[in-house]
């Protein structure tokens, strides 16, 4: 488990039972271990730990996954509210 | 009936000359020969890394030289490459190439590097250049699959964000394995039939990594700083009383090195001590940092000097200000904060922050014209 935690319920990952066909992909890339597979569907063990990174929506064949992703960063989210194309990371 | 319009969440404009055949440029410092394939010399590189390899890396961490620092995208030979050795792909940022081929020793693989820009695997997968139609196009100009005779490509883990597998799979034929997500678990995961182990995949943030971010934080900080200080230093030389030099060190240097202490705490002391620091915010980890090192760096010297409580309650809101801005900044180095969650920081905090720093200069101002 990890020693860090940022704010809680902030986050807008959100996960469709239904349309989940349990292939476990959103568990191999999220870097946070998010996901957790019970009952042959993806399940949001740890949803407060996500980054909102979206590798988990982009890798999900059926869709099941949406979040608004994008970088964490404040530097960033300020070239994008001035929209200039400046460096982040 | 016609079919449903499929609609990629990805489509964009096909870029000029995507596709087109093209190897790497042999005319690198990298390149130590080649290795004959059905389509031609590719680029042979080895694991060694040079003084001039080092030095880049050096400089690059302290911010200088970091926008062209790197090397030419497409398909690079490592060791002594067949058609069945296993396909790396990385992004076109000299450090990240670097470390990869010192990573991978005396192990033969292919490098497939893409065009990110010059930016690391994580970041260019959030903007999207280290990308699905990035990867398939490179895949396609490199004729990678008269190259190798598999069809598996090793993608980074942290590269998922910008890489959809199943759409790789659909458009080039090649399937992706996602690696670790430590460069260092790499050779152990190739080991392992590919597999990764739980903790493989999982991004930590350990104190070796937050230190070696901090040198590019100071620099960014000073360069927002530096301009300050020289406002600082110049108003109170004009307007202080006394000579001008006198002025601006008597009246100028407190609230400069107010400001240091500032970026001290928010890009020093919260990469140092982020789990350790109350709070989850980074703009009150460093709001925290910074008081407790102006009153260790302050109140023991300039505190006991002869100045007015107005000019020293504005040094301290200087650094408040200062530390918690650089505090926040920090997020986006961090391997944990949220899009959302930053944007949430950011407007409880900025308000908070202008205030001080506008009051915190103000007041100084006035004890300068009082004085």
């Amino acid at each position: 488990m990890t020693e860090f935690h940022y704010l809680e319920d902030v986050v807008t990952l959100e996960c469709d039972q239904n349309k989940c066909i349990g292939c476990s992909m959103c568990t191999v890339v999220c870097p946070h271990g998010v996901f957790i597979i019970k009952d042959k569907k993806a399940v949001m063990a740890a949803r407060n730990l996500c980054m909102e990174c979206g590798a988990c929506m982009r890798n999900c064949p059926t869709g099941a996954i949406t979040v608004e992703a994008g970088e964490g960063c404040v530097r960033g989210i300020i070239n994008e509210l001035l929209g200039i194309e400046g460096p982040c990371c | 009936m016609n079919a449903p319009l499929m609609i990629l969440p990805m489509a964009q404009p096909v870029p000029e000359g995507a596709g087109e055949f093209r190897l790497p440029s042999k005319d690198q410092p990298v390149v130590l020969g080649t290795v004959m394939t059905k389509v031609g010399e590719v680029p042979r590189i080895g694991s060694d890394l040079h003084w001039a390899d080092k030095r880049g890396h050096y400089l690059v961490r302290w911010n200088i030289g970091r926008d062209h620092f790197t090397v030419d995208p497409g398909l690079y030979g490592m060791g002594e490459p067949i058609n069945d050795s296993p396909v790396l792909v990385t992004a076109n940022y000299k450090l990240s190439f670097d470390l990869l081929r010192r990573t991978m020793g005396d192990k033969s693989c292919w490098i497939l590097v893409l065009d990110t820009k010059g930016i690391n695997v994580w970041c260019a997968a959030g903007k999207g250049t280290f990308g699905t139609e990035e990867l398939i196009d490179r895949i396609k100009a490199s004729r990678l699959q008269d190259v190798v005779s598999h069809r598996k490509l090793i993608v980074p883990q942290l590269g998922a964000t910008g890489v959809a597998a199943f759409e790789i799979k659909k458009f080039s034929g090649f399937s992706v394995t996602y690696g670790p997500v430590m460069l260092q678990d790499l050779p152990a995961f190739l080991d392992n039939d590919c597999k990764a182990t739980t903790k493989m995949r999982i991004k930590e943030f350990p104190l070796h990594e937050r230190l070696v971010l901090i040198p590019v934080e100071i620099m960014q900080a000073l360069q927002q700083g530096l301009p300050i200080i020289l406002f600082f230093l110049l108003l109170a030389g004009f307007v202080g009383d006394g000579p001008f030099l006198q002025a601006a060190v008597s009246h100028g240097l407190p609230p400069s090195l107010a400001l240091l202490t500032g970026i001290a705490a928010g890009t020093i002391a919260v990469p140092l001590l982020l789990p350790w620091i109350p709070g989850r915010a980074f703009s009150v980890k460093g709001g925290l940092c910074g008081l407790v090192l102006f009153a260790l760096l302050f109140t023991s010297t300039v505190f006991g000097m002869d100045y007015s409580l107005l000019a020293k309650s504005s040094w301290l809101l200087i650094t408040l200000a200062v530390s918690s801005w650089f505090g926040m900044a920090f997020t986006g180095a961090s391997t944990y904060t949220s899009l959302n969650g930053v944007k949430k920081e950011m407007l409880r905090a900025m308000p908070v922050q202008f205030i001080f720093i506008v009051s915190g200069t103000g007041l100084w101002a006035a004890s300068l014209w009082l004085a």
